[in-house]
């Protein structure tokens, strides 16, 4: 789950770190009221998860509440970089000195957490690392014992952070760490951070991605889940427990098992066509799962065609062609739907689909050939 | 011959009495797989379809000699599980469990660090060697036949489709092993093939990846000095960036873990890549010839 600057704030302030005071807002007059509420130059920044909001217009000074308002009136539902702005952040204006990075990650390779930082913030972290890799420093952090304070000591003095500031350097990465481990977080980073002319440091900007394994017991972050879907789509598949992506071509695809999913994807691309979604329905899929999973890829407008992709394991052949039937039998289904099934019980599963409105395909290449076709045709 | 498991293995399930463990121990079984201990705590003295129930890992080996335990033990159970195993010495531990927390399994990590278990999975569908008659996990049983290819694979649904299509080539298998398609797992493609290399059945390994991570960069490196026979096959080719795939661990982040690279690092090695799964049986039919 990935949190929205406005979110990490707030998460991060409840861990004492130092956030600008300020607030969310969803309409101009609360734009003005927060801007009111602070007092003096605010900043206010588009709340969508894309990159570089800067330069795209998403992020904006004003010097006045009536400055403010106008800002939130043209930033309030314009576009960003294809996402529609629904909310914007509104906050003091920082006199900024200097920028750094920071960040903590999991590093899958030596599978622990590591801390990142740089004297080089504000700007893309994967651009410095191809421009200046000299200039981003890392901590590898044993869970156990957590950022050690020698190791954070030297972090701070090699990647060269204000040596006058380093105690309250040192603070916010250890806070930082605190917020990691306690929200099963994945990724917890602040760009910039900032040293203000007037000697505060201050978290400027925040992403923070949350495990999804995790939240079952991150209750508090529950409240998070619904405001951060950024596709309609999406929202509604995890309202159905359904592991669901959005991609928006005209192929609805459901398969079982993760890599068998992605796998149909690439052999929808080479058979010349676009996925309109990934859906795994996993293991042992029974009737009303499968009819949960048709009707979600129906909701989709742009599906033109459906492929469904089963190989049976555990899971019969037989038993899945009953669920896609029964599905197909309540509901209303205005598009093609190619089935593609092969393992346990597969010609049984098959049988029963003759003489249905379903098309059966021998192999996955074939029922992508023919989704293809039938979508490029309606 | 093998790889980790065969005729001798000794296998404990832990979370037997649950839906999965239950049901999958039972077909364990009509495999041939010598399941000899269950373990739920709280359960133990008792029998769950005819193998005896132990409280503890620890009481389970001591009694039963069980060196390799299968775990079916829900996600916020599981790395306590994983880790009871190793402080009972099980050499050999396959995590099943889909869902586990990612700092669960750091910490798991972190614990296993100078110890002698080796871990397959989590979120995996375990181990099978079909001529030992061992198989420890979920595999469907009516897919295998023995022969000389192993097959390693990151996705559980792409390994039944290659077995599936190796026994109708009439291509049997020497060990098949999900490793699991967490950001943490404890057998990385580079460990399978390593043991799959010193097995002198296996003449050719099938090793199936999918993007997110840089393990198959890592086997790719290996594999450029090893003079094993490799096939190669990568799934996500489509995917998008930042999105995960269903696998918590299939995820491109900036410019790593994408299906070009994986590919191009495996092709610069040496490895032939299929582009698609009927691509590989083909592949493996050629590298048994040359």
């Amino acid at each position: 789950m990935k949190l929205y600057e406005y979110q990490a704030k707030e998460v991060f302030a409840s861990y004492s770190l130092p956030v600008p005071r300020g607030r969310a807002a969803e309409t101009e007059d609360e734009v003005e009221g927060v801007a009111r509420e602070i007092g003096g130059r605010v900043v206010i920044k588009a709340q969508v998860h894309v990159g570089g909001r800067g330069k795209a217009g998403g992020v904006k000074l004003a010097d006045t509440p009536q400055a403010a308002r106008e800002i939130g009136k043209q930033m309030l539902g314009m576009s960003l970089k294809g996402f529609i702005v629904k909310r914007v952040l509104v906050e003091q204006a920082l006199p900024i000195e200097k920028e750094y990075y920071l960040s903590f990650t999991l590093d899958r390779d030596a599978q622990q957490i590591i801390g990142i930082c740089s004297a080089m913030g504000g700007v893309d972290i994967e651009e410095v690392a191809e421009s200046h890799p000299d200039k981003i420093m890392r901590m590898p952090v044993d869970i156990a014992f957590g950022p050690l304070d020698f190791q954070v000591r030297d972090f701070i003095a090699a990647a060269g952070l204000e040596a006058s500031k380093s105690r309250e350097i040192a603070g916010v990465i250890k806070k930082l760490y605190e917020v990691y481990v306690s929200t099963d977080a994945s990724l917890a980073e602040v760009n910039p951070l900032v040293v203000t002319a007037d000697g505060q440091v201050v978290v400027a900007d925040a992403k923070f991605d949350i495990d999804d394994n995790a939240l079952f017991r991150q209750k508090k972050l529950e409240v998070y889940k619904d405001a951060s879907e950024e596709d309609e789509l999406e929202a509604e598949a995890h309202r159905r427990g359904l592991t669901y992506v959005h991609l928006g071509g005209a192929i609805g695809m459901i398969g079982n098992g993760a890599g068998l999913c992605m796998n149909t994807l690439d052999i929808i691309n080479q058979a010349g066509g676009k996925p309109a979604n990934f859906l795994d329905i996993g293991g042992g899929a029974r009737a009303d799962v499968v009819r949960n999973a048709l009707d979600m890829v129906l909701l989709d407008p742009a599906v033109k065609a459906i492929l469904v992709n089963i190989f049976g394991g555990i899971t019969r052949g037989d038993e899945v062609a009953k669920g896609i039937l029964e599905a197909t039998s309540t509901l209303d289904v205005g598009v093609p739907i190619i089935v593609r099934m092969a393992g346990t019980e597969a010609d049984a599963g098959l049988k029963l689909l003759e003489g249905s409105k379903l098309i059966p395909a021998a192999t996955a290449p074939e029922a992508a050939r023919k989704a293809v076709e039938l979508a490029r045709a309606a | 011959m093998s790889i980790l498991v065969d005729g001798s293995t000794r296998v404990l399930v832990q979370g037997i009495t649950g839906r999965e463990g239950s049901f999958h121990t039972a077909q364990m079984r009509l495999f041939g797989t010598n399941v000899v201990a269950g373990v739920t705590p709280g359960k133990g003295g008792g029998e769950h379809e005819g193998v005896p129930l132990f409280d503890s890992v620890a009481q389970a080996v001591a009694k039963t000699g069980a060196n390799a335990s299968a775990i079916f033990v829900p996600p916020p159970f599981a790395a306590d599980a994983i880790m009871e195993s190793v402080a009972a010495g099980v050499p050999l531990v396959s995590c099943i469990t889909e869902g586990i927390p990612i700092l669960d399994m750091v910490r798991v990590a972190r614990y296993m660090k100078g110890s002698d278990t080796r871990l397959i999975g989590p979120n995996c569908p375990g181990i099978t060697t079909p001529g030992g008659k061992c198989k420890i996990g979920i595999m469907p049983n009516m897919l295998f036949s023995v022969g000389n290819v192993g097959l390693i694979s990151r996705s559980g649904t792409l390994t039944y489709e290659v077995v599936d299509a190796l026994t109708r080539a009439g291509l049997g298998q020497t060990t098949c092993i999900g490793i699991g398609g967490d950001p943490i797992i404890g057998t990385k493609h580079v460990d399978a093939l390593r043991l799959f290399e010193k097995d002198p059945e296996t003449r050719v390994t099938v090793m199936i990846g999918e993007i997110g991570g840089s393990d198959e960069e890592a086997a790719a490196e290996f594999l450029g000095g090893s003079k094993m026979k490799v096939v190669g096959f990568i799934s996500g080719r489509n995917a998008p960036p930042g999105k995960r795939m269903g696998h918590a661990g299939a995820i491109i982040s900036g410019s790593t873990g994408t299906a070009a690279g994986k590919i191009a690092a495996l092709e610069k090695a040496g490895v032939p890549v299929a582009g698609t799964l009927e691509e590989i049986i083909p592949l493996v039919k050629q590298q048994l010839a040359e």
